[in-house]
C-alpha cells in the first residue's frame, strides 16, 4: 500500500511540475534521468532477479526509437500508440534473442545481445526510410497541454517510470520472482524443484525488453531527430548495467538509486567538464562497485544501518 | 502396472569417456531400492538421466508408463520425481524457508498456492527433518550436514512419487542418520518410491529392499541386500582388484 | 555485378584477412576457450596494443612488428595480474560470478577506450613501414604486401601457439587444466599459476594482434567493440579451446566478409561478423571443432 501512496504522489509530482514556470533545463536533464530510471529497472529484471546480463541495452532503446518513428512517419500515429509499438518490438526482439541463447550458457546471451547492437545499428544504417546514417528530421505535431515537448515528455517518462517499476516490484515479490531467483541461484536445482527456467527466462528478457525499448520510444520526439549511431550507442549499457549494479540488483530500489545517481553525475560532469570523463567516472565506478561492493548502494546500507528498511 | 521407472538400455557419454553403458534397471511402485558403487562408477550420471539434468544418449526412461526420455527436468519434477543433490545446491540467496518454497509452489501447487498455506506445509517439512530453527536463516549460512538434509526436505517438498537420495547421509551422525533412515522409512510407509544412493553400507542395507552395483558405467550385481554384500563382483569393485 | 576475377579477389582478400582475424583471435582462444573467462575486454586490450606499438613505432621509428613483440612481454605481465584479480575476487568466491565478472571485464573495456580516447584523442593513428603502402602484383591482381605480412605473422603465431600447447609440459598442462581441474591438482600442479600463465600469454600475444592491427589498417580507441564482434565469432565457430579451429573459423569469416563486402558494399561488413555468430549460436553453438 505505500508503495502504491509513493508512485501515486511521484505521478502528481511529475505531471504537475511541467505545469509550473521552473526553469526549462529541470526538465530537460530530468527526462534524461527518468530515462536511464526504466532502463536500469528493465535491466535488471533479467540481470539482477535472472542473473543473465544484457550488454545490448542500446538495441532495445533502438529498437523502441525506430519503431516509433516507423508508426508517426507511416500512420502519424500519436505518442501512446509509438509507445505500445515500440514495447511490443521490444518484446518481440527480447524473446527471439532469449529463444536463440538462453539454453546456453549466460556469456553466449551476453555477447549475442552485443550482436544484436550492432546488427541493428547496421540495418537501419542502411534503411532509407527512416533516414539512414545520416538520419531523420522528425516534425513534431504542435504540443498539448504543457508549454514543451520537453515538459510533456517530462510527465510521460514520469508515468512510465513508475509504470516500470512497480512491473519490475510485482516480479520480484512475486512467485516469477522467487523462480527467477532459484534459477540464478542454481539452475540445475530449480529445474528438480520444479521451475521451468526456459520459460521463466524468456518471460523475463521480453518484458525487459519490452520495457527499455518503451524508454527508447519518446527520444525521436525528444529530439525532433534520430540517427543511428548515437541512439545504438554502447553507453546505454553502460548506464543501465552501471545503475543496476552500483544501486544494487536484488532489489527494485537499486537501480532507481543508480540511474539517479549516475544521471545526475552524467549531467553535471558531461557538462562542467566532457562525456570522456563522464564515461570514465562511470566505468571506473561500475568496476569499483563490482569489485569491493557486489551488492551496491542498497548493500552497503543494509550492512552499515542493518534493520533499515 | 506395478513397475513405476523403468530404464532401458540407456548410455551416456562425455567426449570420449563413457558414463553409462547400457543399464536396464525396473524400480517397481512402492520399492525401497538401493544403488551402490566405488566413485566414479556412474551412479549419479544414471539419476542426472532420470531426472532429466542430463539427456541420456542412447536408451529410454519411462515413468509410470509413459516415455519421459525427451522431457525437461522440471516436467520430469512435475509428473512426481525429486532428487537431492550429491553435492548440496541450495538456493544460496534465499533462507531454507524460502528454499522449500520453491517446490512447494512450482510443483506440488502449479504456483497458485496461497502463501500462507505454502509456508505452513514448509515448516512442517522442516520440523520433521529437524531443521525448523533454521528456518529464517540464509541458507549460505548452514553447515554441510544442515545443507544435506535441506536438499532432502527440499525433495520432499516437491511431493514426489519417486524420490531420488544421492548420498543424502555423508557426514551425518549415527544418530542423525537413524533419523533420516527414520523419515524414509515413513515417507516410503506413505506409498512414495525411494531409490537411495548411498556409501553407508549399514543404511543402504537396512532400507533397501533391493539392490544394484554399479561399477564403470555398468550393472555388475542385482539382488538383496545381503547378496550383494557377500558378491565378490563387489567386493572387488570397492576393494580393487 | 560481378565477374570471376572480383570474386576470386574478393576470396584471395578473404584469406589473407581471416589469417588475420584467427591471430587475433588466438588470444581469446585461449583465455576465453580454454580457461572459461568472460574476456570482453580481449579487443580493448589488443586496441591497446595498437596504441602501444604506434607509440613505439613513432617515437623509436621501429619496425611495428618489432614493437609489437617486445610489448609482448609487459603485456603478458599484465595478462597474469588481471588473472590473478579476477581469480582472487570473482572466481574464487563463486557465487554471482557469472554477472560480476562479465560486468568487471566490460567495465575494464569501456575504462581502456576512453582511458585512449583521453590520453591519444579520436582520431585514427596509424604506422609505417617498408612494407605499408606497397602491393604485390600478382598475375591481374595487387595483394597488399601488409596483409600478406599480418598472414604470415598469423600462420607463424597459430602453429606456434598450437605446438606449444600440444607437445610442451606446460602447453599440455593448460589443455589439462581446461579439461580437468581436480585431476590436475591430483597430479600435484596448482591450477591457477598454469591458467595465470596461460592468461598471460593469451594476453601477450594480443600484443602482437594489436600490432599487426595497426599495421593492417588505421585504429581509433572505439574499434574495439567492432572487435568483440569477429573476435568472438572466430572463437565460438571455431569451437571453443580448438586452435585449429580458430583458423578454420577465421578463414571462413574472412571470406564471408569479404564477399559481402563485394556485393554489398562497406556499410553492410560490419554486422557480418555479429550475423555469423548469431547463427553459429542458433545452429550450432559448439562450432565446428567444439569440446
Amino acid at each position: 500500500m505505500k508503495f502504491w501512496i509513493g508512485a501515486a504522489i511521484t505521478v502528481v509530482v511529475g505531471v504537475g511540475l511541467p505545469l509550473m514556470p521552473l526553469n526549462e533545463y529541470l526538465f530537460y536533464a530530468g527526462y534524461m534521468v527518468l530515462s536511464f530510471v526504466v532502463l536500469a529497472t528493465a535491466w535488471n529484471i533479467l540481470g539482477g532477479y535472472a542473473g543473465y546480463v544484457n550488454f545490448g541495452p542500446p538495441a532495445f532503446f533502438g529498437i523502441g526509437a525506430y519503431s516509433a518513428v516507423l508508426l508517426f512517419k507511416w500512420l502519424q500515429a500519436p505518442l501512446v500508440v509509438q509507445i505500445a509499438g515500440a514495447a511490443l518490438m521490444g518484446g518481440l526482439l527480447g524473446f527471439g534473442v532469449g529463444l536463440l541463447t538462453l539454453r546456453l550458457r549466460g556469456i553466449f546471451f551476453a555477447i549475442a545481445t552485443v550482436a544484436v547492437v550492432f546488427i541493428m545499428e547496421t540495418l537501419m544504417v542502411n534503411w532509407r526510410y527512416v533516414g539512414g546514417a545520416t538520419g531523420l528530421q522528425i516534425l513534431r505535431p504542435p504540443v498539448e497541454v504543457f508549454d514543451t515537448y520537453t515538459r510533456m515528455l517530462f510527465a510521460v517518462m514520469t508515468v512510465m517510470s513508475v509504470a516500470a517499476v512497480a512491473i519490475a516490484r510485482y516480479i520480484q515479490v512475486s512467485w516469477i520472482g522467487r523462480g527467477l531467483r532459484a534459477l540464478r541461484d542454481s539452475e540445475d536445482a530449480a529445474e528438480c524443484s520444479g521451475v521451468p527456467t526456459l520459460k521463466l527466462k524468456l518471460f523475463a528478457c521480453a518484458v525487459s525488453g519490452a520495457l527499455m525499448a518503451a524508454a527508447g520510444a519518446p527520444m525521436p520526439m525528444y529530439l525532433s531527430f534520430i540517427e543511428p549511431a548515437s541512439t545504438f550507442n554502447l553507453s546505454y549499457t553502460i548506464a543501465a548495467l552501471g545503475s543496476a549494479i552500483i544501486g544494487g540488483m536484488v532489489h527494485w530500489a537499486g537501480p532507481i538509486i543508480g540511474a539517479i545517481l549516475l544521471g545526475t553525475l552524467q549531467q553535471v560532469v558531461t557538462v562542467t567538464i566532457s562525456s570522456e570523463i563522464n564515461v570514465l567516472v562511470v566505468g571506473v565506478l561500475l568496476v569499483v562497485f563490482v569489485v569491493a561492493a557486489p551488492e551496491g548502494i542498497l548493500g552497503l546500507i543494509k550492512k552499515y544501518f542493518p534493520g533499515k528498511k | 502396472m506395478s513397475t513405476l521407472l523403468e530404464v532401458r538400455g540407456v548410455s551416456k557419454q562425455f567426449g570420449g569417456f563413457t558414463a553409462l553403458d547400457g543399464v536396464n534397471v525396473s524400480i517397481a511402485r512402492g520399492e525401497r531400492f538401493g544403488l551402490i558403487g566405488p566413485n566414479g562408477s556412474g551412479k549419479t550420471t544414471l539419476i542426472n538421466c532420470v531426472s532429466g539434468s542430463l539427456r541420456n544418449d542412447a536408451g529410454s526412461i519411462l515413468f509410470d508408463g509413459r516415455d519421459i526420455s525427451g522431457l525437461p527436468a522440471y516436467l520430469r519434477t512435475r509428473r512426481g520425481i525429486a532428487r537431492s543433490f550429491q553435492i548440496p545446491r541450495p538456493f544460496a540467496s534465499m533462507s531454507v524457508l524460502e528454499n522449500l518454497l520453491v517446490p512447494l509452489e512450482y510443483v506440488a501447487h502449479g504456483g497458485e498456492l496461497l502463501k500462507g498455506h505454502a509456508e505452513d506445509e514448509a515448516m512442517a517439512l522442516l520440523r520433521d527433518i529437524g531443521l525448523a530453527d533454521k528456518a529464517q536463516t540464509l541458507s549460505s549460512r548452514l553447515s554441510q550436514v544442515e545443507l544435506r538434509k535441506l536438499e532432502l526436505a527440499r525433495a520432499m517438498a516437491a511431493r514426489p512419487r519417486l524420490l531420488i537420495s544421492d548420498e543424502a547421509m555423508a557426514g551425518l551422525s549415527a544418530t542423525e542418520i537413524s533419523e533420516v533412515l527414520a523419515i524414509l522409512f515413513k515417507l516410503n510407509e506413505a506409498g512414495i518410491t525411494i531409490i537411495m544412493i548411498e556409501h553407508i553400507m549399514q543404511a543402504v542395507m537396512k532400507f533397501s529392499q533391493r539392490v544394484i552395483c554399479l561399477d564403470a558405467g555398468r550393472i555388475i550385481c542385482e539382488g538383496a541386500p545381503a547378496q550383494i554384500v557377500q558378491n565378490a563382483e563387489v567386493q572387488r569393485a570397492y576393494l580393487g582388484a | 555485378m560481378f565477374s570471376l576475377d572480383l570474386l576470386f579477389e574478393a576470396l584471395l582478400f578473404g584469406v589473407l584477412l581471416g589469417c588475420f582475424y584467427a591471430a587475433v583471435s588466438i588470444g581469446l582462444s585461449v583465455s576465453f576457450g580454454l580457461l572459461d573467462v568472460p574476456h570482453v575486454a580481449h579487443p580493448a586490450i589488443m586496441v591497446l596494443g595498437s596504441y602501444g606499438t604506434w607509440i613505439i613505432a613513432g617515437k623509436l621509428g621501429w619496425d611495428p612488428l618489432l614493437a609489437g613483440a617486445v610489448l609482448m612481454i609487459p603485456f603478458f605481465l599484465l595478462g597474469v595480474a588481471i588473472y590473478r584479480f579476477y581469480y582472487e575476487v570473482f572466481e574464487k568466491r563463486g557465487t554471482d560470478a557469472g554477472v560480476r565478472g562479465l560486468a568487471f571485464f566490460f567495465g575494464l573495456a569501456f575504462i581502456i577506450e576512453v582511458g585512449l580516447i583521453l590520453a591519444f584523442g579520436v582520431d585514427q593513428r596509424s604506422v609505417e613501414a617498408a612494407y605499408i603502402g606497397k602491393s604485390f602484383q600478382v598475375g591481374e591482381y595487387r595483394i597488399p604486401m601488409r596483409m600478406v605480412v599480418a598472414f604470415a605473422v598469423a600462420l607463424i603465431l597459430t602453429f606456434s601457439l598450437s605446438f606449444y600447447l600440444s607437445k610442451t609440459f606446460t602447453g599440455r598442462a593448460i589443455k589439462a587444466v581446461a579439461q580437468d581441474e581436480p585431476a590436475l591438482r591430483l597430479m600435484g600442479a596448482n591450477p591457477v599459476r598454469i591458467k595465470q600463465w596461460a592468461f598471460g600469454i593469451a594476453t601477450g600475444v594480443s600484443a602482437l594482434a594489436g600490432a599487426m592491427l595497426i599495421i593492417i589498417s588505421p585504429v581509433e580507441p572505439a574499434i574495439d567493440r567492432l572487435y568483440i564482434g569477429r573476435t568472438f565469432c572466430v572463437v565460438v565457430l571455431a569451437g571453443l579451446g580448438s586452435m585449429t579451429g580458430t583458423l578454420a573459423a577465421g578463414l571462413i569469416l574472412g571470406i564471408v566478409e569479404s564477399i559481402v563486402l563485394m556485393l554489398f558494399g562497406a556499410s553492410w561488413a560490419p554486422a557480418v561478423a555479429f550475423s555469423l555468430l548469431l547463427i553459429v549460436l542458433g545452429i550450432r553453438p559448439q562450432g565446428l571443432f567444439g569440446r
